[in-house]
């Protein structure tokens, strides 16, 4: 929410001008229901991944409670998460630490 | 769930996948993939009122809250969690379009399974279905069970292993009898995914 100035337009955030490479990351969730074959048919189908690669981050999931499966642009994880909510995994997107 | 087999395996020669259903187990999937097309399209993603009229007939796009029914909070998880404006405009450009996807999966269940035979209303018993689906659509069917199964265990509420309690309740329960169509749902699941692999 911005200042009480309403003419003027919202100044662009200074993150996104000194930072523009600040990747963002796609998060998985565990949740008590997807299945580990499945949580891995999706890693590697959606992103490409090896089985291997696709395995080791359902492991992740499963074991940790999450796990940071994509990175790039804030649009580039938008879009991941939507197509993991599309697949019925619990994904949500953060600016990664 | 007594009486409740099946599942899907990889045509090498046609390279398809194929599954034989009784009428029974048919015409369950495709009360499950109605009651899932019926939850999708019944509370409406529409977005709420606004105050300032002119604005709300611009806004012509999807929900920016989460949906009340615990089913569709689950299939429409919150994007982020810890900044709400955005959460709601994420909701705002994607519910919609999740929903139709999914309603439309589950539809495509149901044309399948009909379109292999079964009949509107189930009368004569020995049925047999025999479904060959194209892998693109085995993969919509793969969503579709996810779907299934994330509704009937928010519905139970199913909680990280707690299995053994699923285990011991009285094979009469309704629960039991519920949370065995939840695990045959997961098996079919299973089966389709290694099919997919070629396995």
């Amino acid at each position: 929410m911005s200042a009480p100035s309403p003419v003027e337009l919202d100044e662009p955030e200074v993150d996104d001008l000194t930072a523009p490479s600040t990747p963002w990351v796609t998060i998985v969730w565990n949740d008590p229901v997807n299945l580990m074959s499945y949580v891995t048919y999706v890693f590697q189908t959606y992103f490409g991944y090896s089985k291997k690669k696709a395995e080791k981050l359902m492991l992740e999931v499963h074991n940790d409670g999450k796990s940071a499966v994509s990175s790039g642009s804030r649009e580039e994880m938008e879009r991941d998460v939507q197509a993991m909510h599309e697949y019925g995994l619990w994904a949500t997107l953060e600016k990664q630490d | 769930m007594a009486g409740l087999m099946g599942g899907f395996s990889y045509h090498r020669r046609s390279k398809r996948i194929i599954a034989t259903f009784t009428g029974f187990e048919a015409d369950l999937l495709r009360s499950l993939a109605g009651q899932l097309v019926e939850l999708l399209r019944n509370e409406a993603a529409a977005p709420k009122e606004s105050a300032d009229p002119l604005e709300a007939m611009f806004d012509f796009s999807g929900p920016t809250t989460e949906p009340e029914d615990p089913v569709l909070a689950r299939l429409f998880p919150t994007a982020y969690r810890e900044d709400e404006e955005a959460a709601a405009e994420f909701r705002r450009f994607t519910e919609g379009a999740l929903r139709d996807g999914k309603a439309n999966a589950a539809a495509t269940i149901i044309d399948t399974l009909e379109g292999a035979g079964l009949p509107p209303e189930l009368t004569e018993d020995g049925l047999v279905i025999d479904v060959e689906i194209e892998r693109d659509e085995a993969e919509v069917w793969l969503r579709s069970f996810t779907d299934i199964r994330l509704a009937l265990a928010t519905r139970l509420g199913i909680e990280e292993g707690d299995e053994d309690y699923w285990d011991s309740l009285p094979e009469e329960e309704q629960l039991a009898q519920v949370y065995g169509i939840y695990q045959w749902v997961g098996v079919l699941q299973e089966t389709l995914v290694d099919a997919l692999w070629g396995e």
